[in-house]
């Protein structure tokens, strides 16, 4: 029963260090490019149009926000269900949540037509719009999240860990039932317009936030020489197995009742048989790669232990998670507005056909540029406080396994 | 329907006619003449409050536009200067009204009609606007504030008439009564520099035969004793937006 105190410890500095800073640094450098052009020359240089309103640096925004809630589901099984071979990882999962909330919600701000107004937005608020009330939660989000840091790193505040693990938990569902709901709640379009999307999103936030975390642990143990081991990542691997599992039970419900009711066939139609590019990436992105293969990955009897396997499909999962984020954004929009149910429409400005975008290279940069921020973030984060137990391996994490 | 019904119809039926009637052969003692036969703007004096007590709302008789719509969209064009943007391709210039051809698929009965911002009474691009900037005015004219509009690009999301445009690029020659600016959402603000002036909006001008614009709260109103007799149907009435657009013929 001898098991070994975890000690948390800074990171080393290194050559490695300041080369990742480096290249992520290159590329906030391309992000800020793309911003500064958008912004000198208008919305005309992106792929974006009216009919096509959310592109690329949405989906980028959405999925990093998506996975900065799932991220600190890591914590929160160790703090609010007790699990303790969760909890040394806490403070990393908050970490975490933290850079990648702001490294989404940089995108979306950088993406706004007028991001200088930036003020407006965080003083003047309609509390009817679903947007109003995403701002107060992702404020709240990264309020709660520092506390709980401050829970598990202060000793003299350890007596609230607990609390400040469940309110950031709860906080946390809430947040991600909000940005479902953006979708949601919109009446207007056929393919958005339903209750599943809150919880759709919630679970998308497990598998996608889940993933992120498996290869930052990952590669921040394996580049700075420490002791990860399998204990640990095995629980994480079935764990990303269920979540995938669940965001598979939740789009089969979302497109099979979709498919029934008149109004959605002709999407559910567009978006799974015959919507080309849309088409592709969700049975080719989503489904394929994105779930099955790390499914199998995961299950693979040959695969047990192996990390490789591991980061591939946890790899794997995030490419799934973008693809579907991509369907669900640009394919929803590219559907047509039904205006006259059971009638065809055309007019000079695109009325009744599929709409077209085509990403720019400086939707892209954008895009990019907040994943680098992410993990600027975190790689200073590991750098300068106690974030990252010394070491993880099994007789650390997990003395009881054997 | 009985016969009472029908009676009771056309009598109703025949009452507007004469009141349009009566409206044009006193018109050419005012100045506005075109918009009286049209529907009925008193100027709201500039130091009075904006009141709930008038809503505005137009009446499209489809089957009297012989051009579809077409000349109402190109007056609302030349109104407010949207459309001409140099850099903006097909998809990305501005549009605030358009016509839109429609075919029944089983039918194949077909009629061409202008949509523009139907300013619905309960409009979910207002409903979503983080800031506020897209707004309902009392009298149920729906425009975007610009100074407060942070280009988020949700009211296009939301709205079902895709009545919305968003400005891709700096403008340049803009006319002083309809401010527009980049990074910011516009539509059809029903000519509200002109309704405040007791004038009619630009597109209505521009088809007085086909359009009735009034007060649909007034059920003394021209449009509200036309709409009473010849009826107005909404597009995607489904929504339950109550539109103050409404259309006859469609
Ligand atoms: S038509 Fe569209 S823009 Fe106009 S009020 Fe309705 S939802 Fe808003
Ligand atoms: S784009 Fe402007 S008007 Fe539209 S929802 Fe955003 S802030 Fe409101």
């Amino acid at each position: 029963m001898a098991s070994q105190a975890i000690i948390f410890r800074e990171t080393k500095d290194g050559k490695g260090f300041y080369i990742l800073l480096a290249v992520l640094g290159a590329f906030l450098a391309l992000g800020a490019l793309a911003f500064f052009n958008a912004e000198h020359h208008g919305h005309h240089v992106t792929g974006m149009n009216n009919q096509i309103v959310w592109g690329l640096p949405h989906v980028f925004a959405i999925g990093l926000i998506v996975a900065a809630s799932g991220a600190l589901n890591v914590g929160s099984i160790g703090t609010v269900f007790g699990k303790k071979i969760y909890q040394p990882m806490g403070r990393l999962s908050a970490l975490l949540a933290i850079s990648l909330l702001i490294g989404g919600l940089i995108v979306l701000v950088l993406d706004l037509g007028r991001p200088d107004r930036l003020i407006v937005a965080m003083t003047t608020f309609n509390f009817k719009s679903i947007f109003a009330w995403n701002i107060i939660l992702y404020n709240g989000f990264l309020a709660l999240s520092a506390v709980y840091i401050w829970t598990m790193m202060d000793r003299q505040v350890k007596g609230y860990y607990k609390m400040a693990g469940i309110a950031a938990f709860t906080w946390r569902l809430i947040l991600t039932a909000g940005t479902g709901s953006i979708f949601g709640f919109l009446v207007a379009r056929d393919f958005y317009n339903s209750a599943v999307m809150a919880p759709l999103f919630i679970v998308m936030s497990f598998a996608m936030g889940l993933a992120v975390f498996i290869l930052v642990l990952h590669f921040a143990y394996s580049w700075t020489g420490r002791q990860l081991g399998n204990a640990v990542m095995n629980r994480l691997r079935y764990l990303l197995a269920v979540f995938i599992g669940g965001v598979l039970l939740l789009e089969a419900a979302r497109h099979f009742t979709g498919l029934y009711i008149a109004q959605k066939a002709g999407v559910e139609n567009f978006i799974l048989f015959e919507g080309g590019v849309y088409t592709q990436l969700f049975w080719v992105g989503q489904i394929l790669l994105g779930s099955l293969l790390p499914l199998s990955l995961i299950f693979c009897r040959k695969l047990v232990d192996n990390r490789v396997a591991l980061l591939l499909a946890a790899a794997f999962t995030i490419v799934g998670g973008f693809a579907q984020l991509y369907v669900i954004l640009i394919g929803g929009q590219a559907y047509p507005l039904t205006l006259f149910p059971g009638a065809e429409v055309s007019s000079d400005y695109f009325d009744g056909v599929i709409n077209s975008y085509v990403p720019s290279i400086w939707e892209l940069m954008l895009g990019l540029g907040g994943v680098a921020l992410t993990l600027v973030m975190v790689t200073i984060g590991v750098k300068v406080l106690r974030f990252l137990p010394d070491s993880l391996s099994d007789a650390v994490a997990d003395p009881h396994s054997k | 329907m009985n016969q009472n019904r029908v009676d009771e119809y056309r009598r109703n039926f025949m009452t507007a006619l004469g009141g349009v009637a009566a409206v044009a052969a006193v018109a050419p003692s005012f100045v506005l003449q075109t918009a009286h036969a049209a529907g009925e703007v008193a100027a709201k004096p500039a130091d009075q409050a904006v009141t709930d007590a008038k809503r505005w709302g137009m009446l499209i008789d489809v089957t009297k536009l012989t051009d579809g719509g077409a000349a109402m969209v190109a007056a609302c064009k030349k109104e407010h200067g949207w459309g001409d943007e140099i850099h903006s391709d097909a998809t990305q210039k501005a549009h605030w009204a358009r016509v839109v051809k429609v075919t029944d698929k089983l039918t194949q009965n077909s009629f061409s009609l202008p949509v523009m911002c139907q300013h619905c009474e309960n409009p979910p691009c207002v409903d979503v606007c983080p800031t506020g900037a897209s707004m309902k005015r009392a009298d149920g004219i729906v425009q975007v504030n610009k100074h407060t509009c942070i280009g988020c690009r949700y009211c296009m999301m939301a709205c079902p008439y895709k009545a919305r445009s968003f400005v891709h690029e700096h403008l340049i020659d803009q006319k002083a009564h309809s401010p527009r600016g980049i990074g910011t959402v516009e539509s059809c603000n029903m000519c509200v520099h002109r309704v405040d002036n007791g004038q009619l909006p630009a597109c209505v001008e521009a088809a007085p035969d086909a359009v009735t614009f009034g007060d649909l709260n007034d059920p003394n109103s021209t449009l509200s004793q036309t709409l009473k007799a010849i009826g107005g149907k909404q597009i995607r009435a489904d929504l339950g937006l109550n539109t103050g657009v409404r259309y006859h013929g469609i």
